[in-house]
């Protein structure tokens, strides 16, 4: 338990990904199996447990001093562990310090009251980074700014191999991963990917830098198709297990019932996940209805019915085409859309061009002439292998507007006239981080309108829950790395400005979309916006 | 008995003694004024009378200027002084250096303001005393039970074994100017670190005037030099907010570390103007 404590302690204190990466990897490397695995799988959100309530974790405090000092402590504090790590009352020597293994068998073996009896003599036992790390695992909290990505980065880091022969194998383990440990320290075979309905590793574009790529690459060697603006999934249907995943791997099956009933098919698609009404197109704001929901009823599924727009095919019944060239892929592509002929699964068509000219006249003409429902064209080797990662030259991509961010809600002030009951202006910011590695968000602009009228019920309803303090008309609301709204910001155009604290200014600045399935920690960074300018 | 609020009572300005008419440790400016330590929050200029410890006295004279009252009154710790029939003694609060209790007493009742107190052990200022009384009036900055202190000798420990074990860094200590910064000053000596300390300017000041009260805090110098690689392996003190800003830029790879009771809580991570520690 102490080493996973140090683990998490240091993990929360530093917001750089370099030394989150470094600490993983010095930890994997130093602790034994099985606590090491089971770390990993607590950072990766593996692990959950009905045995350890809050309330449960609460009532043990409470009846050990008194609860109005308790009360008083946790509305400083604003966090259950930490509250109870910090007043708990150690008994030095009332017991040993439990090993990582001992308390996750425990929690996942013992009955209910014996947990509850556990994890007081545990609590006793442990020093207050202990207790804390103790609990934020009970209560599945860890929130210490460690993604599932990085933590298979550690991984390859610590086997001295590729993330993507991680991912390959990754859905085929369960935790503690002895099997996974000992082939990255050379001790056995590469663990099997041969699951059914495994998750095969992305192929990624990169971003065309028009300067330097345009003059140098053969327009008559890529095809071109529209990016389509949902999300870039996997559907599986492999010896009868049904799986839809998101492109980083995760499982999104139970998400989207209504589309993994429609996958007969025997094989890999690589698709974009879109709302299809009445064989039209929905913007992405529709899909969204349907991200990160709990439960999901036949309403939910009749008014944003999900479909699949697809890409290309990495595997057909037991066959892998991966190795093959595009064309040849996109060839038995077509052929099993065309024979599934189903309302769900349709083609991303291929976009003819012949010029890098005609190439950009494609991209400023938009689908359907609606540039919402593609952020721009992708452009393929007509040989390209299906090469997980983003290799650098088969793949790549061309948004239309170049000017887009994350960025976060900080402060709403109430709109004007028809708009007065709403918080409907918005002040957003962007990270900044200081020589300390501290990072805080910097206000860059302000934005009124490019949300539909649902929307602006979302945003108020979230801006009247979260308010952090008001000054006047003016809210400010919680912006914090876990806990916040993302808006994607859509601008014409940047400039210098001494008037600013940001030292930029925008042009144009609209909400494009409401990012609810992103963390704050992830929007952009102020120096995203100065590389921007010039 | 007479009642309590009849000899001390709360009001805007502060807490106020009607029969000695003078306010302990006023927010707005007072003719009488009793001020048991050197913190900005405690300790304010333009008062017209100020009765402190004369290290207080010098404390307040150092940030404020010489002319921060019309009428200066030392009390030494245990001497007791009338005003107006109400007897009041300044009594060792073991916060920083001067920090007093106000022992307030009249017509037999005896009322302690304890001003910012500790009860630890602290080498650059005498330990708090217990003094019997009738009502104790107590600052409560650490009164919930979600600060426990770890020993300062086990976290002086732990930044001197940070200092060996990483000796190509600079260890960079924030520390708030008044007190805290020679506590740690003052333990790091204990610990037999006899390597000149650096510290930032805005530290030097009452570095000195702790020394001429009598707290031996070591070599220390400047840290301003300028070229790089210079503070490897050595200890740097500075203000928390210098921790913040370019000044802290000239050190290669720097472990930072907080002196500060407020640190504990990772939920709630550094607040602006703690004052207190
Ligand atoms: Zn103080």
């Amino acid at each position: 338990m102490r080493a996973f404590a140090d683990l998490l302690d240091r993990l929360s204190l530093t917001a750089s990904r370099n030394t989150k990466l470094a600490l993983m990897v010095g930890y994997l490397a130093e602790t034994p199996d099985p606590d090491r695995g089971w770390a990993l799988a607590a950072l990766t959100g593996e692990l959950s447990f009905d045995a350890a309530k809050p309330a449960f974790i609460r009532k043990a405090a409470e009846a050990r001093m008194d609860p109005q000092l308790f009360r008083w402590s946790y509305d400083y504090v604003g966090d259950l562990a930490e509250t109870v790590a910090l007043v708990w009352e150690a008994k030095p020597g009332a017991n040993r310090e439990p090993q990582l293994s001992e308390v996750i068998d425990a929690l996942t073996s013992a009955s209910r009251s014996e947990v509850q009896r556990l994890i007081e003599t545990w609590l006793d036992a442990l020093d207050p980074t202990a207790r804390w790390a103790l609990l934020k695992l009970m209560t599945g909290g860890l929130r210490v700014g460690v993604s599932a990505r990085l933590a298979k980065q550690a991984l390859a880091q610590l086997g001295g191999v590729e993330v993507a022969e991680i991912e390959e194998v990754w859905h085929g383990l369960s935790a503690p991963y002895g099997d996974l440990f000992a082939w990255l320290e050379g001790r056995s075979d590469r663990p099997s990917a041969v699951s059914p309905g495994r998750f095969r590793p992305v192929m990624l574009a990169q971003a065309i830098d028009e300067a330097v790529d345009f003059p140098r690459l053969d327009p008559a060697a890529y095809v071109a198709e529209w990016k389509w603006d949902g999300i870039r999934i996997q559907a599986v249907n492999e010896g009868g297990v049904r799986r839809l995943y998101s492109r980083t791997g995760d499982d999104i099956s139970k998400t989207f019932p209504d589309m993994v009933e429609a996958l007969d098919f025997e094989g890999v698609i690589d698709g974009e996940l879109l709302v299809v009404r009445d064989g039209a197109l929905a913007s992405f704001g529709d899909l969204q209805q349907r991200l990160n929901r709990k439960t999901v009823d036949a309403k939910l599924i009749q008014t944003y019915p999900a479909a699949i727009r697809a890409y290309d095919l990495l595997a057909e019944g037991a066959e892998d085409l991966r190795h093959l060239p595009f064309l040849e892929r996109r060839e038995r592509l077509e052929a099993l859309v065309a024979r599934l002929g189903s309302g769900r699964i349709d083609l991303s068509p291929l976009q003819p061009f012949e010029t890098w000219e005609g190439l950009a006249d494609l991209r400023s003409d938009p689908p359907e002439g609606d540039a919402q429902l593609a952020e721009g064209v992708m452009l393929k080797r007509a040989d390209s292998i299906y090469e997980a990662g983003r290799p650098k030259g088969p793949w790549f991509k061309w948004k239309r507007d170049p000017h887009l961010i994350d960025a976060v809600l900080m402060y709403a002030q109430r709109g004007h006239g028809k708009r007065s009951s709403f918080y409907s202006d918005y002040t957003f910011g962007v990270w900044t981080t200081d020589a300390l590695g501290q990072r805080s968000l910097t206000p860059v602009g302000k934005a009124y309108f490019g949300f539909t009228d649902e929307e602006l019920k979302q945003i108020d309803k979230f801006v009247r829950d979260n308010t952090v303090e008001r000054f006047g008309p003016v809210r400010s609301v919680r912006a914090e790395p876990h806990f916040g709204l993302v808006l994607e910001v859509a601008f014409e155009g940047l400039q210098r400005s001494t008037r600013h604290k940001s030292g930029v200014a925008m042009r144009f600045p609209r909400v494009h979309r409401l990012r609810w399935d992103k963390s704050p920690g992830e929007a952009d960074e102020l120096t995203t916006l100065q590389r921007m300018l010039d | 008995m007479i009642r309590p609020e009849a000899l001390l009572r709360p009001t805007p300005a502060g807490l106020y003694c009607p029969p000695g008419d003078f306010y302990i440790d006023p927010v707005r400016p007072v003719d009488r004024a009793v001020i048991t330590h050197g913190h900005a929050d405690h300790a304010r200029a333009g008062h017209g009378t100020v009765l402190a410890t004369p290290q207080t006295l010098a404390i307040m004279a150092e940030r404020y200027g010489a002319d921060f009252t019309g009428v200066e009154q030392a009390g030494a710790y245990g001497e007791a002084v009338v005003r107006d029939g109400v007897e009041v003694t300044l009594v060792p609060a073991g916060h920083v250096l001067g920090s007093a209790q106000a022992v307030v007493r009249w017509q037999g009742l005896t009322c302690v303001v304890s001003g910012d107190y500790k009860r630890r052990r602290d080498p650059t200022c005498p330990g708090f005393e217990p003094v019997p009384c009738d009502v104790f009036i107590t600052e409560a900055t650490f009164g919930l039970p979600v600060f426990r202190h770890p020993p300062a000798e086990q976290e002086i420990a732990r930044l001197l074994r940070s200092v060996a074990q990483f000796p190509d860094r600079t260890h960079l200590v924030g520390a708030y100017a008044l007190g805290k910064a020679q506590r740690v000053i003052a333990l790091l000596r204990e610990a037999g670190w006899d390597r000149p300390i650096f510290v930032h300017g805005a530290l030097e000041r009452l570095n000195r005037l702790y020394e001429a009260h009598g707290v031996a805090l070591g070599p220390l110098a400047p840290a301003t030099s300028t070229t790089k690689g210079d503070f490897a392996s050595e200890i740097v003190i500075a203000p928390p907010s210098a921790l913040q800003d370019r000044w802290s830029r000239r050190f290669a790879d720097p472990v930072t570390a907080f002196a500060s009771g407020w640190m504990r809580v990772r939920a709630r991570p550094a607040r602006g103007a703690a004052s207190c520690r």
